[in-house]
C-alpha cells in the first residue's frame, strides 16, 4: 500500500500540501507542454500515416485478388461456355448429318413428284376437240337445195358416223380419265409421306431453329466474358454462390448416404481387421478401415465418372485418348462392383455378428431362446444387403456435386476475401482519420488541467503583442464660460 | 492405373500397419470367488457376476477366475481363463465356451476350511501382469475374512501397482453384526493394504442388482 502521507509536504496540513503538490503539477505540466503536444501531434500523425498507407496497401491488395478472381472465373467460365457451344454444335452437326443429309435427294424426289402430278393435272384438265370438219360437212350438206331424201340420208349417214366416232372418243377420253385417276389415286400416298417427310422436316428445321438461339445465346453470354463486362461478371459470381448452396446441400445428403453407409461396415470390418487394434488413442482401426472403404468408393465413382467425361476434375484423365479412358472405365467399374459386392456381404456378416452377440447375451442372461418368426426376420437382412450393394454406386455420383463444389468455392472464397480485405482497410482507414482528429481533442485535454497558466500566457502575450497605445489627447476642457472674458 | 492402384494398395497397407498397441486399450480382469465355509452358498451369486463380466468384456480382453481355498497362490485354483480373440465372432464363441466351464465349475464347489485371500490377489496380479492390458482389474468375491491355515505365511508386503481392486458382496459375519466396528475395520485394513500395495483404486459393492457398473472402469 502506498502511503499517500509520505507525498505530502506537510503531513500535517493536507490541504495545503495537496496544493502546492497540485500548483507544482500544473507549472511542470504547462512547462512540458509544447513537448507533450509535440508528441501527441506526432504519434497520432505516425498512427494516421501508417494506417493510411496498411489501408492502401490493403485496397491495391484486394484489387488485384479482385482481378485475379476476375480472370479465374471468366476464364473457367469461358471454358465451360466454351464446352456447352462445342456441344450445341455437336448436337446441331449431329441433326444435319443424321437428318438433312437426306434432304437434297427428298427436295429432288419432290420436285419430280410435283412436276408430274402438275403434268398429269394439266392432262386431267384437257377437253377433246370437237372434229370441225364434221360440223364443215354438215353445214354443205345442210346448204344443199335439191336432191330430195340425199341429203337428208347422207346427214343421218353422217349423224350416225358422227355418233359412233363421238362415242368411241368418250370412251376413250373416259378411259383415258380413268386411267389418270387411277395414276392420281396411286400417287395419293406418296404425296402422304412426301408430305409428312416435309412436316418432320419442318420440325427438326424448328428444333435447328431453337438451337440455333440457344447458341446465339451462349455467344452473346461468351461475347460478355470475352468483353470482361460488370453484368456477365456479377451474373457468373451469383451463380457461382447459387452453385455452391447447392452443391453442398447435395454434398450433405451423400454424407448422409456415406454415414449410414459406414455404421454398415464398421462392426463387420472388426471381424477383418480386429477390434481391439486402435490407431492412436481413440481411433479404432476397424472404424477407419470401413472409412477408407468408403473412400475408395468414393475415388472409383470419382475415377468412373472422370472417365466418363462427366466430371473434368483431373485434366489428365481428361486428356487421355479413348482406349486408354475406355479401359479406366472399366476398371474404376469392376473395382467398384467388387467393393459393393464387398459391402454387401459385410453387411450381411454385420446380421449374423448381431444375431449372434443377441444370442450370447440371452444365454448369459439365462433367458429363453428368441422363437423364429418366419421369413420377415429377414428382410432387415436383406434390406442391409442390398443397401450395402446400392450405397457404394449412388456415393459415387458425389463426384459431380464435388466438382461443382470445388469451382464455385473458389470463387466464393475469392469473393469473401476481397470483402474482408476491404472492409479491413476501410476500418484501418477509419481508425486512421479518428487518430488524424483525436490528436486536437488529446492536445484540449491535455490543456484541461494547465488551464490557468495557459490564460495568463494568454493574456501575457496578447499585452505583449498589442501596438503600444497612443496617450489620447487630453480633451481640451472648454473654456469655461465667462472665463474669458 | 497400375500406379493408382499401387498407391490405394500402400495407402491401406499403411493405414493397417500404423495401428496402435491393442493391449493398451484392452482390460484384463481377474475374479477371486470365495469358497471357504458358508460363503460357498454365494456361488450363484458369483455366476451373475461372471456372466456380466462377459457380457461386457470386449474382443482383445482377457478374464480369469480362480478360487480362494487354504492355500491360493497357485495356478490351479484358476478356474478358467481366457484371452477373448480380435475377431467378434471367435470372442463369442471363447465366452460361450467360457460360460460353460464356470457352470461345471459351479456344480462341483466344494467348501474349504481357509481363506488365503492375500495368496489370490498374488496370483491375480501375476497373472494382470502377464497380459500386459491397458486396465487390470482384480475382483474379490469375498466376505474378506481371512483365515490362513498353518504354515502359510501372508505377513509380508504385496505388490499391486496399477491394478484396481474392487471387493463384491462383502456380506456381514455374525460378529460384525454384534460389533459393526470389526466389519468396517476389516474393510479399511484391506483399502490399506491394497493403497500401501500400489493399487490404483479400491472399490466396494455391496448392491449387486444396481450397481455392477461399478466393477468395470469405463472406457
Amino acid at each position: 500500500m502506498i502511503d499517500w502521507h509520505s507525498l505530502l509536504f506537510w503531513p500535517d496540513q493536507v490541504a495545503l500540501s495537496v496544493l502546492a503538490l497540485a500548483i507544482l503539477v500544473m507549472l511542470f505540466l504547462y512547462a512540458a507542454r509544447r513537448p507533450m503536444h509535440g508528441v501527441i501531434h506526432s504519434t497520432c500523425h505516425l498512427v494516421t500515416q501508417s494506417t493510411r498507407f496498411l489501408s492502401r496497401w490493403l485496397f491495391l491488395v484486394a484489387e488485384n485478388m479482385r482481378l485475379r478472381n476476375q480472370s479465374v472465373l471468366l476464364s473457367h467460365s469461358q471454358e465451360n461456355a466454351a464446352t456447352v457451344i462445342e456441344r450445341e454444335f455437336e448436337r446441331v452437326g449431329n441433326i444435319i448429318r443424321k437428318d438433312m443429309h437426306e434432304f437434297p435427294a427428298l427436295q429432288r424426289k419432290l420436285t419430280e413428284e410435283v412436276t408430274r402430278i402438275e403434268e398429269d393435272y394439266r392432262k386431267c384438265g384437257e377437253v377433246p376437240p370437237p372434229p370441225p370438219e364434221w360440223v364443215d360437212a354438215i353445214e354443205s350438206v345442210s346448204n344443199l337445195k335439191s336432191g330430195g331424201d340425199v341429203p337428208r340420208k347422207l346427214l343421218e349417214d353422217i349423224g350416225k358416223s358422227i355418233q359412233k366416232i363421238h362415242d368411241k372418243i368418250v370412251s376413250e377420253y373416259r378411259r383415258a380419265y380413268e386411267d389418270r385417276h387411277k395414276i392420281l389415286k396411286g400417287m395419293q400416298p406418296s404425296w402422304r409421306s412426301v408430305d409428312k417427310a416435309i412436316s418432320e422436316m419442318d420440325k427438326k428445321m424448328l428444333t435447328l431453329q431453337g438451337n440455333a438461339k440457344q447458341i446465339d445465346g451462349h455467344m452473346a453470354k461468351f461475347e460478355g466474358m470475352r468483353a470482361k463486362d460488370a453484368k456477365t461478371e456479377n451474373a457468373l459470381t451469383s451463380s457461382a454462390f447459387v452453385q455452391l448452396a447447392i452443391s453442398a446441400l447435395v454434398m450433405v445428403i451423400a454424407m448422409g448416404g456415406a454415414f449410414i453407409n459406414y455404421k454398415l461396415i464398421a462392426l463387420p470390418m472388426s471381424e477383418m481387421v480386429g477390434a481391439s487394434d486402435y490407431i492412436g488413442d481413440n481411433l479404432k482401426t476397424s472404424d477407419v478401415a470401413a472409412l477408407v472403404i468408403i473412400l475408395m468408393e468414393a475415388s472409383m465413382g470419382l475415377f468412373l465418372l472422370e472417365s466418363l467425361r462427366i466430371t473434368q476434375l483431373f485434366p489428365k484423365i481428361a486428356s487421355m485418348d479413348d482406349r486408354m479412358r475406355h479401359r479406366l472405365m472399366l476398371a474404376s467399374l469392376i473395382f467398384l462392383i467388387i467393393l459393393a459386392a464387398i459391402e454387401s456381404s459385410l453387411a450381411l456378416m454385420r446380421d449374423m455378428l448381431i444375431s449372434d452377440k443377441a444370442s450370447l447375451m440371452r444365454d448369459l442372461a439365462s433367458v429363453a431362446p428368441a422363437a423364429e418368426d418366419g421369413w420377415f426376420t429377414r428382410i432387415p437382412m436383406a434390406g442391409q444387403m442390398i443397401m450395402g450393394f446400392v450405397l457404394p454406386f449412388a456415393l459415387a455420383f458425389v463426384a459431380i456435386p464435388l466438382e461443382s463444389t470445388v469451382h464455385s468455392l473458389r470463387t466464393v472464397i475469392g469473393v469473401l476475401l476481397v470483402q474482408t480485405l476491404r472492409g479491413a482497410a476501410f476500418l484501418i482507414r477509419f481508425i486512421g482519420v479518428l487518430f488524424k482528429r483525436i490528436a486536437k481533442v488529446l492536445e484540449l485535454v491535455y490543456d484541461i488541467p494547465i488551464v490557468i497558466p495557459v490564460m495568463i500566457e494568454g493574456w501575457v502575450v496578447a499585452s505583449r503583442s498589442r501596438p503600444p497605445e497612443i496617450a489620447p489627447a487630453t480633451p481640451e476642457r472648454p473654456a469655461k464660460k465667462g472665463s474669458a472674458s | 492405373m497400375k500406379k493408382l492402384s499401387l498407391i490405394c494398395v500402400l495407402f491401406v497397407i499403411l493405414m493397417l500397419g500404423a495401428c496402435g498397441d491393442s493391449r493398451v486399450h484392452s482390460q484384463a480382469v481377474y475374479m477371486l470367488v470365495d469358497t471357504s465355509g458358508t460363503y460357498a452358498q454365494e456361488i450363484g451369486k458369483a455366476t451373475k457376476i461372471i456372466n456380466y463380466l462377459l457380457a461386457t468384456l470386449n474382443p482383445g480382453d482377457s478374464l480369469a477366475v480362480a478360487k480362494v481355498e487354504t492355500r491360493s497362490f497357485t495356478e490351479k485354483d484358476i478356474v478358467a481363463k481366457v484371452t477373448f480373440d480380435k475377431r467378434p465372432s471367435q470372442a463369442t464363441l471363447q465366452k460361450r465356451a467360457f460360460k460353460s466351464k464356470i457352470e461345471e465349475f459351479s456344480k462341483e464347489i466344494k467348501g474349504t476350511a481357509f481363506t488365503d485371500i492375500t495368496g489370490g490377489l498374488l496370483q491375480g496380479a501375476e497373472y494382470l501382469n502377464e497380459t500386459k492390458a491397458g486396465t487390470k482389474t482384480i475382483v474379490i468375491f469375498s466376505d474378506m475374512q481371512e483365515e490362513l491355515g498353518k504354515g502359510t505365511i501372508r505377513d509380508f508386503p504385496i505388490k499391486l501397482d496399477g491394478i484396481r481392486i474392487v471387493a463384491l458382496n462383502v456380506t456381514k459375519l455374525k460378529t460384525d453384526n454384534a460389533d459393526p466396528r470389526i466389519y468396517l475395520d476389516r474393510l479399511a485394513r484391506w483399502e490399506e493394504r491394497a493403497r500401501k500395495a500400489g493399487a490404483t483404486d479400491w472399490v466396494m459393492v455391496n448392491d449387486l442388482e444396481n450397481n455392477m457398473e461399478s466393477i468395470l472402469n469405463p472406457r
